[in-house]
């Protein structure tokens, strides 16, 4: 109890000595212009291969429990049949995950062979580990010819772009990003303009000219034109149109991909354009 | 001994939070199982632990998140040593008392992490009052489990130590 001031004092200027080193940390990147720091860099790819080692991790935990409850499920019954039954209906558990998985991988693979620009199956083993950010980490890096600014779709649409490649993994900047921006096209008028990222489940639709024709229900898709994203991909749909005088306010989109059922995408393997490059140094 | 669960309490959070917590909440709320380690290491360990705490699971958050390294880092920096503070200062056993810290701990963090990227960032996050206010009741309700259960254990197994014993005489 006599060293209690004192440890508080201690705990005290331990707590300052961490306080300056993040400003200090935070500085050193607001000041930078030479794009992503090396040291979120480094971390994120030591951190990436936690991620990967406990995806499989969980992967094997959760197939390990899901036997053992049905296991424990048939030992009431005739040993022997009980048995059989259970070996059966593990058989079709794995069979149907399966043929979900295949089912999955085929509409994958039809998207592969009609895209004209070669692409990289990648399989997600992260997600983002704070809610501010939209982000995924997939099993893919510059290894496998992964870039920045790499569009990444799945059958559903345009998922989101590589933001932070490392070796075997890289992080994905989800479209929902408050961060991420798409240049669109509605598919019913061809008017043009660009979905932001809210940072929560809707994007916002902006520069669209005053004369567009636009109404709820109307479908977007990539035009192409951000240098980043293939034309053609589907976006979203306009959810509600907010209108004041008769002027469009604003204009929320729900994205056409369920981001949090993503199991895998394709890496879109073309290099961004000259400008996207340049930008993003 | 207290480094090692502290180290524990911090990577079993941000196991579950990047690969469990996604399937679990949907929308745009959310838990921070990370901030719920680092308050209850500060209530339960003190001030230092808390600062230690906050900085491991502030700056992991940050490289896999996305943002700038440190803002996260910062925030929960600072929720740990107050949680400390808190805990060392005040008698925090009931569950009233530690579902307001949990709660204050969320809107702190919330709080410094929206201050500071409004300073840095041209795009500043747009904070939603319900989702904080959701995340906040969830943190909160998370910690307050997380006491029970880490107050149980102890009990349950002397209870069951005591039981064994018991057959052997």
């Amino acid at each position: 109890m006599t060293n209690f001031p004192g440890i508080r004092q201690r705990s005290g200027y331990l707590f300052l000595a961490v306080a300056v080193g993040h400003i200090v940390l935070i500085s050193a990147q607001v000041n930078t212009r030479s794009g992503v720091p090396v040291l979120q860099t480094v971390v994120f790819g030591a951190l990436a291969e936690v991620q990967r080692a406990t995806s499989g991790a969980v992967r094997v935990a959760r197939g390990g429990w899901d036997g053992y409850v049905h296991l424990s499920r048939v030992q009431a019954d005739n040993e022997r049949l009980q048995q059989e039954v259970a070996d059966l209906r593990v058989q079709l558990q794995l069979a149907r995950a399966e043929a979900g998985r295949t089912a999955e991988m085929r509409t994958l693979l039809d998207l592969r062979g009609r895209l004209t620009v070669p692409t990289r199956a990648a399989e997600i083993i992260g997600s983002s580990a704070t809610t501010d950010f939209k982000t995924l980490t997939i099993d893919r890096g510059t290894d496998d010819g992964v870039r920045t600014d790499m569009a990444v779709v799945s059958p559903a649409g345009a998922v989101g772009r590589i933001v932070m490649p490392t070796r075997r993994a890289a992080k994905v900047q989800l479209l929902i990003d408050r961060s991420a921006a798409v240049a669109v096209v509605l598919e019913r008028s061809r008017a043009q303009g660009v979905a932001f990222g809210n940072g929560d489940a809707a994007l916002r639709l902006e520069y669209l000219p005053s004369s567009a024709d636009v109404a709820e229900g109307d479908t977007l898709t990539t035009s192409g034109i951000d240098g980043i994203y293939p034309p053609g991909f589907l976006v979203g749909r306009v959810d509600r149109i907010e209108r004041a005088g008769g002027v469009v306010k604003s204009i929320s989109v729900a994205p056409s991909v369920t981001f949090a059922n993503l199991e895998a995408v394709l890496v879109v393997l073309a290099q961004p354009s000259p400008a996207v490059q340049e930008a993003s140094r | 001994m207290k480094a090692l669960r502290l180290v524990l309490t911090i990577a079993v959070a941000l196991v579950l939070q990047t690969t469990l917590a996604r399937f679990l909440v949907r929308g745009s709320g959310g838990v921070d199982l990370a901030l719920v380690a680092v308050t209850y290491l500060g209530l339960t360990l003190g001030p230092t632990a808390g600062i230690f705490s906050g900085t491991i699971a502030g700056l992991a958050q940050d490289s896999l998140g996305g943002g700038i390294v440190g803002v996260g880092g910062l925030a929960k920096t600072v929720v740990g040593f107050l949680a400390g503070i808190v805990g060392s200062t005040f008698i925090v056993s009931q569950t009233l008392p530690r579902f307001v810290v949990f709660f204050g701990a969320t809107l702190l963090q919330v709080g410094i992490t929206t201050g500071l990227y409004f300073l840095l960032d041209p795009q500043p996050p747009i904070v939603g009052r319900y989702a904080v206010l959701a995340e906040s009741l969830a943190n909160a309700l998370l910690g307050v489990v997380l006491f029970q259960v880490s107050e149980g254990i102890p009990g349950i197994l002397d209870r069951r130590r005591g039981v064994s014993r018991g057959r052997v005489r």
